[in-house]
């Protein structure tokens, strides 16, 4: 393979072999510059091609505007252009020399909030991105929120439009103070910022003369640097996706196994069934594992012949999750109706879905003040704290014990739209 | 490079590798697969005899080996076909054992359904037709294919399971919210999703899974000597289907194909690459897109592919 051109950003490199993959979401409120700066990383990279460069120009040009637009980079669909708004996730791929790089911009409309959750709930890091001359918006603050109760640890702040902002590093200081007390309320690790311009590319890719005050990474710098989460944690799990039956006779079970080291030879419940028994051996297509740790999709056997199949559970015996009936949740609400006790809905929790009935809606987050305040029911956009019955009992763990057992949807009946996203336990807010 | 390297314990116990980002894709990959399987009553394969379908191919023996797979493999075929790759469709459907569908643009051409695009042109757009009608014919409510985010700026908006109305239509302002990994996979009557296993690989993790995996690809994709003649600013392969026009030059390349479509669209690119290592040092380098160095059907309208996909194309 040849090696990378010269030429080329020395950060971002296209045709790098980087082999660690990091998934990050662009995140912060409308207008913030989101697109314009993920379209501003890529293009001062050299990560657009020339095909690219060259549409991106055709599209600015026919909207009459003097300069190319690098929010068309991610704002691809015909609607967005018209508009100049972000409605629905863009996934793009880069790497550095170390890493493959998944970026999801997100939009950051109210409207849309539904989507920026779609587009963080995989990812490791935020970058969340601030008009340095406003400060953090009440949009800005949701964002954060849901990135941290969806597991988020990292955020790396985009302190934007500092070209408007008179690159005063006073207005840079005060979202860097916003956001870490917040983050850190929220539980999350770590937060970097840099002071961008997205327009114009002052510290994304290149480090400028405007700012002389700061002297920390670009953005890209910021991104290759940000550790990445260590491959597995928490307790082993395994929902049983798939029976697999085999030509000889018997069965194996098939699913993506999340959490660390499961073996051969483990005792391992089926839940939530409650039977034990040990797993004979752990195989992929290419053979059998001495060890096997998530995320893996993986087929075991079992030393027993039990009555096991698509929704069950198996999970170490020394370490169960909970079998439960009733679940208090941390809920995103994308509803267009209300979220109110009494209303049913279909609930997938791992490779189940089953019925539930909301038994109370227990407080609403107040994502201003990050405080809870009471409510009975979730307006749509709202994170609130309800309990719900379900119709099949269910094996769940704390969200931030296993992200695989903690995490649920709630299905609409009738529409089949997916009107919420579950997290099991309280919101992790911290005073 | 470390995800070069052939698996040289393969059928020895081994613990399992994670870090590679080769292997978290293909991990996700089978789980999507497994989740339509289950989800779905009545899912099928596209497989275009193209190099995403044949990492498809092996994603779903890897998902449901040693037993068959829970669909059967369905090729939309529009008439104009590249033989190497209709060639290798039918020896890779024989190998593996399973079966085949094949849902034809000219049986629709001929039952009146759509109306035949003038000699030479292409028949890509056509292909919805035929698609939906196959969709109406066997049941199907899921359609599980090859495309990836990163092929255009529409797919790079889609969800991973994409909801598709009784039209077959695509509503990019309503698509369900698809979180972490639990798919939703409900429809009603005449509906169908459109299920993307690919969705987060890029050209170059698709060569370097085909080298990993030591896949075979129809031979267009290696470089080869070949009339072709220059056309839309590309380069078009000589055949039954594209005649040079008057004024048209005919000239004999070397040339290999990225993508592997309808052959009156899909261009040729000049290139001496004729391993798949030599390939994948090529697409690293590469200053075009994949799609923006072979397909015409792209480039008519800025929004080529969105339309179509609210159409109902793949
Ligand atoms: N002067 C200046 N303008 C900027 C900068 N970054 C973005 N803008 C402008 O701000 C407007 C909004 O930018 P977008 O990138 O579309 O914002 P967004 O955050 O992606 O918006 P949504 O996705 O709709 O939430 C555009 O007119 C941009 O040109 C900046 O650094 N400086
Ligand atoms: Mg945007």
């Amino acid at each position: 393979m040849s090696g990378p051109d010269p030429a080329r950003g020395t950060v971002l490199d296209p045709t790098s072999a980087g082999t660690e993959l990091l998934r990050l979401a662009a995140v912060g409120a409308v207008d913030d510059g989101k697109s314009t700066l993920i379209g501003r990383l890529l293009h001062d990279s050299r990560q657009l091609l020339d095909d690219q460069l060259s549409a991106l120009a055709e599209a600015s040009q026919r909207r009459g505007l003097a300069e190319v637009d690098l929010a068309f980079v991610t704002d691809g669909l015909r609607a967005e252009r018209e508009q100049g708004i972000t409605i629905d996730v863009a996934y793009r791929y880069a790497a550095t020399p170390r890493r493959k790089l998944i970026i999801a911009d997100c939009p950051g409309h109210v409207q849309y909030t539904r989507n920026m959750a779609t587009g963080s709930s995989t990812a490791e890091l935020v970058v969340l991105v601030v008009d340095a001359r406003h400060g953090l918006r009440e949009q800005t603050r949701r964002h954060l929120c849901i990135a941290a109760l969806l597991g988020v640890r990292r955020v790396v702040v985009a302190a934007n439009k500092m070209d408007l902002a008179g690159w005063s590093e006073e207005a840079f200081s005060s979202v860097m103070a916003e956001v870490t007390s917040l983050a850190r309320r929220l539980g999350m690790e770590e937060v970097v910022g840099v002071p961008v311009s997205a327009l114009h590319g002052d510290w994304v890719v290149e480090p400028s003369g405007a700012a002389s005050w700061y002297s920390g990474p670009t953005l890209v710098e910021a991104l290759e640097q940000a550790p990445v989460d260590e491959a597995a944690g928490g307790p082993a799990r395994l929902p049983v996706q798939w029976v697999v039956r085999l030509p000889g006779g018997g069965r194996s079970y098939a699913g993506l196994l999340s959490g660390s080291g499961l073996r051969p030879g483990d005792a391992v419940v089926a839940l939530p069934g409650g039977l034990t028994t040990t797993i004979s051996s752990i195989r992929t297509f290419d053979g059998p594992l001495e060890e096997a740790s998530g995320p893996l999709s993986v087929t075991v056997h079992l030393a027993d012949d039990l009555d096991v199949g698509r929704g069950d559970l198996l999970a170490p015996v020394a370490e169960p999750p909970t079998v439960t009936s009733e679940v208090e949740a941390t809920v995103c609400w994308f509803g267009t109706k209300e979220l109110a006790p009494g209303q049913r809905y279909r609930l997938k929790h791992t490779t189940r879905t089953t019925r539930a009935v909301v038994r109370a809606v227990s407080g609403r987050l107040d994502v201003n003040r990050l405080a809870s305040e009471p409510a009975g029911s979730l307006a749509p956009n709202d994170i609130g704290l309800a309990t719900l019955a379900v119709a099949t009992p269910l094996a769940v763990d704390p969200y931030r014990v296993s992200r695989a057992t903690g995490s649920f949807i709630l299905i609409e009946e009738g529409t089949n739209a997916t009107v919420g996203a579950g997290m099991v336990g309280p919101p992790p807010i911290g005073a | 490079m470390t995800t070069l390297e052939h698996d040289a314990s393969r059928g020895r116990v081994r613990r399992s590798r994670p870090g590679s980002h080769l292997d978290a894709l293909e991990s996700h990959s089978i789980f999507v697969l497994r989740e339509v399987a289950a989800e779905c009553e009545r899912p099928a394969l596209l497989f275009s005899g193209g190099k995403d379908s044949a990492v498809l191919l092996r994603l779903a023996e890897k998902a449901f080996r040693p037993a068959r797979f829970p669909f059967p493999i369905l090729h939309v075929d529009t008439g104009h076909n590249f033989p190497e790759a209709l060639e290798f469709r039918d020896r890779r459907v024989a190998e593996l054992g399973e079966r085949l569908i094949v849902a034809s643009v000219q049986d629709s051409i001929d039952a009146g359904r759509v109306a035949d695009v003038p000699p030479g042109s292409s028949r890509n757009r056509l292909q919805s037709v035929t698609l939906l009608d196959a969709v109406a014919e066997h049941g199907f409510d899921a359609l599980i294919g090859g495309a990836r985010r990163d092929e255009d700026k529409a797919r790079a908006k889609e969800r991973v399971l994409s909801f598709r109305d009784a039209l077959g239509g695509w509503d990019p302002r309503n698509q369900r919210p698809e979180l972490w990994h639990l798919y939703q996979g409900e429809v009603g009557p005449g509906e169908h999703l459109r299920a993307f296993p690919l969705s987060d690989w890029t050209e170059l993790d698709v060569w370097q899974y085909v080298a990993r995996e030591g896949l075979e690809l129809p031979s267009i994709y290696f470089a080869h000597r070949r009339l072709v003649v220059q056309r839309d600013g590309m380069l078009l392969a000589v055949g039954p289907w594209v005649q040079p026009r008057p004024g048209e030059q005919v000239e004999e390349a070397t040339v290999r194909f990225r993508t592997v479509g309808d052959a009156t669209c899909t261009g040729a690119v000049r290139s001496d690459a004729a391993s798949v290592e030599a390939v994948i040092a090529e697409v690293a380098t590469s200053r075009v897109t994949e799609r923006g160095a072979t397909r015409a059907d792209d480039r008519f309208s800025e929004s080529a592919m969105e339309d179509r996909k609210r159409e109902g194309y793949f």
